[in-house]
């Protein structure tokens, strides 16, 4: 008697279905999904940021079953993760150079939103989730960074929790109860090991709110304009999944080349020399990816008002959808916002060629000038662009754009794939 | 503008003891360029030359060892080097190490076994400072990761040492090196033609030595190199792959919408 019924696994997955529709979710999620159809390259990279949270909490909580939080040993469980456990040294440099390659993947994924205009209605809470996830990412690589104890992780420490000492009146209190004692020393240490272990996961939380929002309106896209039909979109799976995947691997390529033969490029070398409290290194200069921030703080002559400069910097992003006043979303229909968009990337980046020296002559000015040109992007370009730039015409549909006089041409078969 | 902001006690007490250091902090950039040399580790493909490496362990050995510990190096580490376990054996022997305490409660000393960490020439660093004039010899086993121009650096300051330009005071107990960030060294100059005598008869010049000792010491820094260069041959090769057949059913599975 032939046995028609699906198969075991199939009717396994069903059963669960019934009661915690995992599958279905997965199925609408990732298999239906309606996503643009003109999505460019740029759209790799919010894919490639959860990758690499993931590759982040993998090597992580490896790292973490040899490292030893106590200011006395911290330096040495490093050495001995590089040198006797094995494939320790893969484990790490993975994980060091992965908080370079997150950082930059993210920056890329911002200034996308940037010129594409993916913080506009109705996409407001993608952009503040994602700006939260951003300052998580922050400390979180902040307190990493503290963990090998090393000169730089010691001295980075010292210097940013001395921000708060800003504050008035309360400051010195804060900063005695972050380090735990009155120094940088092993309860500090300790409780940003823990922190550090920690935020990832709330990063986790944060992204999966970040998805449930981009998934309530679907993805932006290069055109800005609203899907219309059927005629707009392709299933996300296979679509993106191998376009994904593709960009995947030429990242891949570009993360291993760091790993295998240049692991110690972004990092410092007074880092591979243990903390000492008694000697500050000659430069204390943050990693790569925190360089425009701590040109903007050390740009403002006063230390409270550099400080509220510096947290203003990411905050001012929050409040981004509402300083934006023009309707239309690409950047490619702004003849004026899509020149003045270049300004703020150069801007960005003379702000971190400033924090990579020390603030001698002409570096002072430059970094002055650059860090107002960031505000004045953001709190006057920003509204005022909106309001005198004369949009271009904006393209009927996506398809009519992409696919030209044929909107329902060699597409159409695919609308049920 | 103050360019760091820390508790007005820990910076003058941080300003205080940078004075007081060994390093002077300053004039980094008054030091010419590091002249790049050719290293068997470099690139791609690149792998520890062992020969090189048992000459720079007997530099090291017969000369850097009086006065700078290697930490994290232990005697089994030094099979990497192409020694046998029976060499090794020997080697470790001939350093004595501190072990205890034993059933009397005493510390004692005996011939080191290759599972031992090298031992350093001093006890702890107060010592270290003490026999040498206040400078603190820094530990080698992490030397060329903790210096810009890694082995580069390691080679240019064993060469470094030149007399001081007209004018230039150079204090007693310090010497005049070219490439140390502020040319005042309280190392004096370590090797000299024909310090060491090698074992495989290559003729002992400062250059050579500074070499195979700069060699040794990226070894000891980074004794995973040649596994990580082996490994990441593969890594790339199969990426390249991959990113081929991503491409390919990239292009496939596009191929009806467009």
């Amino acid at each position: 008697m032939a046995d028609t019924r699906p198969g075991a696994g199939r009717r396994i997955l069903r059963w669960i279905d019934y009661r915690l529709p995992f599958m279905a979710l997965v199925e609408h999620e990732l298999y239906e999904y309606p996503t643009p159809r003109n999505l460019s390259y740029w759209w790799n990279f919010g894919s490639l940021a959860g990758f690499m949270l993931i590759v982040m909490i993998g090597t992580g909580v490896f790292l973490a079953m040899q490292y030893t939080p106590s200011s006395d040993l911290a330096f040495d469980s490093v050495e001995r993760i590089m040198r006797d456990v094995n494939y320790g040294w893969l484990m790490r440099y993975a994980h060091a150079n992965g908080a370079s390659m997150f950082f930059a993947i993210v920056y890329i994924h911002l200034f996308r939103g940037l010129y594409y205009g993916s913080y506009k209605r109705p996409r407001e809470l993608v952009w503040m989730l994602g700006v939260i996830i951003l300052l998580l990412m922050m400390a979180t690589a902040f307190m990493g960074y503290v963990l090998p104890w090393g000169q730089m992780s010691y001295w980075a420490a010292t210097v940013i929790t001395n921000l708060f000492s800003a504050i008035p009146l309360v400051g010195h209190g804060i900063v005695t109860f972050l380090w735990g004692g009155f120094a940088v020393g092993d309860p500090t240490l300790h409780r940003f090991y823990a922190l550090h272990y920690l935020l990832p996961f709330v990063i986790v939380a944060v992204v999966g709110l970040h998805m449930i929002a981009l998934h309530t309106h679907g993805s932006n896209n290069p055109l800005g304009i609203d899907m219309k039909g059927p005629q707009d979109s392709i299933p996300f799976h296979p679509f993106y999944t191998i376009k994904d995947l593709f960009g995947l691997s030429i990242f891949l390529l570009i993360y291993a080349f760091f790993v295998f033969y240049a692991p110690n490029f972004l990092g410092d070398p007074q880092n591979y020399i243990p903390a000492n409290p008694l000697q500050t290194p000659p430069d204390i200069v943050p990693e790569w990816y925190f360089l425009p921030f701590y040109a903007i703080l050390r740009s403002v002559p006063d230390k409270l008002l550099g400080v509220i400069m510096l947290f203003s910097s990411i905050l001012v992003l929050f409040v981004l959808p509402w300083l934006d006043t023009s309707p239309v979303r690409s950047a490619r229909f702004r003849p004026v916002y899509n020149k003045v968009f270049w300004l703020l990337v150069i801007d960005v980046l003379a702000l971190g060629y400033v924090g990579a020296h020390p603030p001698e002559g002409t570096i002072v000015t430059i970094g002055r000038i650059a860090t107002f040109y960031y505000f004045f992007h953001f709190l006057i370009l920003f509204p005022l662009i909106g309001w005198f730039e004369r949009p271009r015409p904006l393209p009927t549909s996506i398809a009519a754009a992409v696919l030209g006089s044929a909107p329902l041409g060699a597409g159409s078969p695919l609308e049920k794939a | 503008m103050a360019a760091y902001r820390f508790s007005p006690s820990i910076g003058v007490a941080a300003m205080l003891l940078a004075l007081a250091a060994f390093t002077p902090a300053r004039a980094a950039d008054e030091t010419p360029p590091l002249p790049h040399q050719q290293w068997s580790f470099d690139g791609v493909f690149g792998t520890y030359d062992r020969a090189s490496l048992q000459r720079g362990f007997q530099v090291y050995k017969q000369v850097c060892s009086a006065c700078h510990p290697v930490k994290h190096l232990h005697f089994g580490d030094l099979a990497a080097l192409g020694y046998t376990p029976g060499e090794i054996k020997a080697i470790a022997a001939s350093d004595q190490v501190t072990d205890g305490p034993n059933d009397q409660g005493q510390m004692f000393q005996r011939p080191g076994r290759p599972s031992d960490p090298i031992p350093g020439p001093f006890p702890n660093d107060q010592a270290a400072r003490a026999a040498e004039g206040g400078a603190l010899p820094p530990d080698l086993s992490m030397i060329v990761k903790a210096r810009d121009g890694g082995p580069d650096y390691v080679y240019a300051l064993l060469n470094g040492f030149k007399p001081p330009p007209a004018g230039f005071k150079v204090p007693p107990g310090r010497y005049y090196n070219e490439y140390f960030p502020g040319h005042l060294i309280a190392m004096p100059p370590p090797l000299s033609d024909g310090a060491v005598k090698y074992a495989d008869g290559t003729k002992a010049t400062v250059p050579q030595m500074a070499h195979d000792v700069a060699s040794f010491l990226n070894w000891a820094s980074e004794p995973n190199l040649d596994t990580r260069h082996r490994t990441g041959v593969k890594v790339l090769l199969f990426l390249i792959v991959a990113v081929g057949v991503f491409y390919a059913a990239k292009r496939k599975i596009w191929a009806v919408v467009h």
